[in-house]
């Protein structure tokens, strides 16, 4: 059994308007030392997974159906208590917005030692020498006048150290980071990414990256999980997702996508259509409506949702597609529009 | 630069002649304290700026936050007042006009924003609200403002249906269709974008791009697009004016400056983007600046970068580097240029020591 395993999830939320299916019969595994990259556009249930996984939905709400096995331990169903124990223990999370994710009243440091004397009984002054210790492994400069200084004192990429630092303070096995630079420049997204790598290299932690940026993922993930409308579409390496994607929705978003290596050649290719609402997901694959290759599948992709099947090595697809009318559509239609 | 005409107005409008010049534009933001509001400092939001738009083109301004793309956007459209300096449009000096003399030409200049949740207002239709320009600028339209209104929704590729709804029935995307319709209403000469792509998701995102592609070219539109996505600013741009705490640090056109960038902050900002290309992983070179931008109000003398930069020596700290031509088309601000030629080395030099 994987360090993380995560079978057929389903995450529904009762509105009045109907029931939103923001994740519906998702699964994955993921391995201490790995790291998971989780894209989708917005809506397409990435964060819903990582806060099921955190146990951050509020029961009543939410509606959790399906297991979730953290090193063997059960986390659907599991009691609040039992939950708490393990976050910020075993499992931490980064969020995208370290100034809301941050508590404004209380100094950096007063949250860093908090989190840790939850889970380690120490004494304030050991907690505190930690917490200046973490933030020094994060980048900050001058970690002991820092400690006392309050979120609001600190830019943007620092916060976004501190919040790793809050985070990384109790070595967590499974660290999960939600859009983690995306409120950020561009050369402090360097430097967090290459801290985030750091410090999985040091702790041999598990982590899950989720970001729209394909550019993240290709830079830091090892597999990639593509969702679309609360499920996964397309599942592989790196290598498989950017060099032989197999799934249309996977085409529509590397064709989407501007390039900074390359001088432009052609237009980008969008995807027609709007993302569906999760309300009522389109019947079939929900990608139909704005799939170019529909047509191809005669009506099974309207009728019949199709099942994530591994091809091969463990890149794994859900389309109706023959193979065969995959690759000839990847090499002749998108490959050379890329 | 390249060579300008003085008279604009007597030649019709074509693609290729000037058609804004900024010259040493600069906004400070004054800091008060105390009981009778001192002024005790101002943040320097900008600082300097020369630059010229070519009718036709796209030019990008990019740069990190608080780098003053976006107060510069401002200037343009005079949403704000300059502290210093001059804006002309067509040969028209606007930097200091009132709100009335204004008025009529807030046609020639219009603003695709951000946001578009915050952009439009939630209680108006969304004929009213494209409908708007027409009202305030008394255009007179063939067949009716409905008319006029619906053609401009089609135009951005939605629905003349849509002419009854309200903003909050439409997604992301299409609000910034909405407006982008808005904008194009009085046929504005000069658009000035601020991040009109960057709330939206990479597929929409790619619709928008080719929408403003499209509308550039069938009404010789000319964009000053405001952005920090780089892979984005490739893709639009003719050319692209680098910021860096209020001052442009590198201006050439986007072949230049994408494959030789000469001015070490472009290099670091470049090599920091991730490429969604897997062979690269864990290849990239990349240059990891040190730190955050410095602050506004109290900029570092001399060469803004020198606190950040790799190459910085003592000259970089004493004496400011003039933004220069070093190459065709290509300008720099920097002693000590990367990319360079040992002919442009030199040109950078003597720059130095004429400053």
């Amino acid at each position: 059994m994987s360090f993380l395993e995560v079978k057929d999830l389903r995450v529904h939320f009762p509105t009045d308007d109907g029931l939103v299916k923001s994740v519906d019969g998702l699964s994955f595994h993921l391995d201490r030392g790995k790291t998971l990259g989780i894209v989708g556009e917005s809506g397409s249930g990435k964060s819903v997974t990582s806060l099921s996984i955190m146990g951050l939905h509020k029961a009543g709400t939410a509606r959790i159906s399906g297991e979730i096995f953290l090193d063997g331990q059960e986390l659907v169903g599991a009691t609040p208590d039992e939950v708490r124990a393990l976050r910020g223990k075993r499992m931490a999370m980064i969020f995208q917005d370290p100034l809301s994710a941050m508590h404004p009243f209380y100094t950096v440091g007063h949250q860093i030692i908090e989190a840790y004397r939850v889970h380690n009984q120490v004494s304030k002054q050991v907690a505190r020498k930690h917490a200046i210790e973490m933030l020094d492994r994060v980048g900050i400069p001058q970690p002991d006048r820092r400690v006392d200084a309050y979120p609001h004192q600190f830019s943007g990429g620092m916060r976004q150290r501190a919040m790793i630092a809050m985070a990384l303070s109790c070595d967590p096995d499974l660290l999960i980071a939600d859009e983690p630079t995306t409120a950020l420049d561009v050369t402090v997204q360097a430097q967090i990414l290459d801290l985030i790598r750091d410090l999985q290299r040091e702790f041999n932690s598990a982590v899950i990256i989720i970001t729209h940026d394909l550019g993240v993922v290709a830079e830091l993930a090892d597999d990639i999980q593509v969702m679309y409308a609360g499920r996964a579409i397309e599942y592989g390496t790196a290598e498989d997702i950017f060099d032989r994607p197999q799934h249309p929705y996977t085409w529509g978003l590397l064709g989407s996508m501007p390039r900074i290596d390359q001088e432009r050649t052609e237009r980008l290719i969008p995807i027609k259509g709007t993302p569906p609402s999760l309300i009522n997901v389109p019947s079939g694959c929900a990608f139909h409506p704005r799939c170019n290759y529909a047509s191809l599948t005669g009506g099974a992709s309207e009728s019949e949702v199709p099942e994530l099947l591994d091809i091969g090595d463990g890149h794994r697809v859900a389309c109706h597609l023959t193979a065969e009318q995959r690759r000839k559509s990847w090499e002749t239609d998108i490959k050379p529009k890329l | 630069m390249s060579a300008t005409e003085t008279d604009t107005s007597i030649t019709p409008p074509a693609v290729g002649e000037e058609l804004l010049a900024v010259t040493n534009l600069k906004k400070h933001f004054p800091i008060r304290h105390g009981l009778l509001q001192r002024e005790t400092g101002a943040v320097r939001a900008v600082d300097g700026l020369d630059f010229t738009v070519t009718r036709g083109e796209t030019l990008s301004l990019v740069g990190e936050s608080g780098c003053g793309k976006t107060t510069t956007g401002r200037l343009l459209t005079r949403l704000l007042e300059p502290t210093d300096g001059k804006i002309v449009l067509e040969g028209r000096d606007i930097s200091h006009l009132r709100d009335g003399a204004m008025r009529p030409l807030r046609r020639d200049i219009q603003m695709i924003f951000q946001d578009p949740y915050g952009s439009l207002n939630p209680r108006h239709t969304v004929g009213k609200i494209v409908g708007a320009p027409f009202k305030l600028q008394n255009v007179k339209t063939e067949h009716g403002v409905k008319k006029a209104v619906q053609e401009l929704l089609e135009l951005v590729g939605l629905s003349p249906e849509h002419y009854n709804r309200y903003p909050h029935e439409f997604s992301g995307g299409q609000r910034q269709r909405i407006g982008i319709a808005r904008t194009l209403a009085v046929r504005p000469k000069l658009i000035v974008a601020d991040e009109p792509v960057s709330a939206l998701d990479v597929s929409i995102q790619a619709q928008v791009v080719n929408l403003l592609e499209d509308l550039q070219d069938e009404f010789d539109l000319t964009y000053v697009m405001i952005a920090h996505d780089l892979s984005v600013v490739r893709h639009v741009s003719d050319r692209v004016a680098v910021m860096y705490l209020g001052k442009i640090v590198e201006l050439a056109d986007r072949v230049s400056l994408y494959e030789k960038p000469m001015h070490p902050y472009t290099v670091a900002l470049l090599s920091a983007v991730p490429v969604p290309d897997t062979k690269r992983k864990g290849k990239q070179e990349r240059i990891r600046l040190q730190g955050d931008v410095p602050s506004p109000i109290n900029p570092p003398p001399a060469c803004r970068f020198h606190t950040r930069c790799w190459k910085a020596q003592e000259l970089c700290k004493t004496v400011e580097p003039p933004l220069i031509q070093l190459g065709p088309g290509h300008q720099t601000a920097c002693h000590f240029p990367e990319n360079a030629t040992p002919e442009q080395e030199k040109t950078a030099r003597d720059a130095a020591a004429k400053s």
